[in-house]
């Protein structure tokens, strides 16, 4: 009788020293920082869905507008270099790498950005039913990705603060030692501004 | 928004006034650095551009809307975007608002910035797949744009809203009704019942039997009531009485849909 009373007691000694921890902030690093993880694989998705349009985008324009090959060259490469950039949500800590990501992606939409200002030039290729649709699907694509990196810097910004504010920095300093604050993108707005893709 | 309560520096006095003033931070909630007007019905008319007659043709149009499928459809209008483009502004006042059911992000929200010229059709994460952007680009280029230069916006803002009702109406969401409205939902609430019941029993029993388990049921309200301010923004507002106030159900957006100009 007296051990079975020691294990529930044991046992509500645990129950409470769990919800004690949670009450002071001990659950607030891992949230946060999957709120972040969550918010970059938003990010990530929305320029592989930019990549995905791409391809369909080229053959359309290709079909009108054939000699400009430089430029429809430059969007496929640019496209290719930007897919193999890849960042794990491990890797977020490393500003470096996210640089990699934001350069590889910035080349892609400044040549994106050159593609549609020369399709301005083919009436027929401007009045082309696919076109339009892959015009304003890339547009609203351009806007979920703005949508997505300002959650993602958003999430970021909140989960760094935890591990330098209290009371949550204590446990950072302690249980999680090792997590680290994690990269903000560091371009300026303007070199990030998607092209504008006017009718 | 958690700024406030992240920024807290210690060395306050004592521990339970430190406690104290978290909560209290925590519950003032979201200073937006935006000015977005209340959400006071299904149409918010700031700019005050929609005539009488068919602002009640078109309010009842997205009542409809709403019973059939759950969807929730709101039209606004606002006199500025206080510098902003609409795509931010029409993202972040779809957010503010909450519109759609959280669990299904079913809300669409029209805005019309009359002074700037521009339109938007901001659409929930969960419509994105009806609703899409070039859909949406067809409606706005189509069935608003055009009206809107004439300066006839009651037209052109109830063409709009019966395009986007039959994109949303035409494919499954006839079938898909609220769920309190769902045959198939009664029979699942009675084992839901019994358990409640059970573990209500069981917890007064244990409460009235065993000093410890009182002593821990105090504690976990402790928790709770320190906890609570804390909770993130996402409560839902549970908005779909047909009576009285009307309120976003809790949904949110990320950029779907598509904007225009005239």
């Amino acid at each position: 009788m007296t051990s079975s009373r020691a294990s529930l007691r044991t046992a509500a000694i645990v129950i409470f020293l769990s919800l004690t921890l949670s009450g002071c902030g001990y659950n607030t690093i891992p949230t946060d920082e999957e709120q972040a993880k969550a918010k970059w694989a938003d990010v990530q998705n929305n320029y592989q869905r930019r990549a995905d349009l791409i391809p369909n985008l080229v053959a359309t324009v290709q079909g009108y507008a054939k000699q400009e090959k430089d430029v429809l060259t430059a969007v496929v490469e640019a496209r290719a270099k930007a897919t193999q950039v890849r960042i794990d949500v491990s890797e977020l800590t490393d500003p470096e790498k996210l640089k990699q990501f934001q350069d590889a992606q910035n080349q892609l939409s400044g040549a994106l950005g050159r593609l549609l200002a020369v399709s301005e030039n083919y009436p027929d290729l401007k009045s082309n039913q696919n076109f339009l649709a892959l015009q304003s699907q890339l547009e609203g694509t351009e806007n979920r990705i703005a949508v997505a990196r300002r959650d993602y810097i958003e999430a970021v910004r909140v989960y760094n603060t935890d591990l330098r504010t209290l009371p949550t920095a204590l446990w950072a300093m302690t249980v999680f030692r090792t997590n680290k604050p994690m990269a903000e993108f560091t371009a300026d707005e303007n070199a990030q501004k998607p092209p504008q893709v006017k009718f | 928004m958690n700024a406030s309560r992240r920024g807290l520096v210690v060395s306050r006095p004592s521990a339970p006034l430190s406690v104290a003033i978290i909560c209290l931070l925590c519950s003032c909630l979201a200073a937006f650095a935006l000015n977005f007007p209340p959400l006071s019905g299904r149409i918010v008319d700031q700019a005050n551009i929609i005539p009488s007659d068919a602002r009640a043709a078109i309010e009842q149009k997205l009542v409809d809307l709403e019973n059939k499928s759950g969807i929730q459809l709101v039209v606004a209008t606002v006199t500025s975007l206080e510098g902003q483009e609409i795509e931010p502004y029409a993202n972040q006042l779809f957010r503010t608002w909450k519109l759609g059911e959280k669990a299904k992000n079913n809300g669409v929200l029209l805005l019309v910035a009359p002074n700037e010229h521009r339109v938007r059709i901001e659409v929930g994460y969960g419509l994105e797949g009806t609703l899409t952007d070039a859909l949406s680009k067809v409606i706005i280029a189509n069935a608003m744009a055009p009206r809107f230069k004439a300066g006839n916006y009651g037209d052109g803002m109830s063409r709009g809203v019966d395009d986007i009702i039959t994109v949303l109406t035409t494919d499954a969401s006839d079938w898909q009704q609220r769920p309190s409205l769902r045959i198939d939902s009664q029979p699942n609430q009675d084992p839901v019942n019994w358990l409640l019941i059970a573990g209500a029993i069981v917890f007064i029993v244990l409460f009235g039997t065993w000093p410890g388990f009182r002593w821990l049921v105090l504690n976990v309200l402790i928790n709770v009531l320190v906890n609570s301010g804390g909770s993130r923004g996402g409560f839902s507002g549970g908005g779909f009485s047909s009576s009285g106030g009307f309120s976003g159900g809790g949904g949110s957006s990320g950029g779907g849909g598509a904007s225009g100009s005239w």
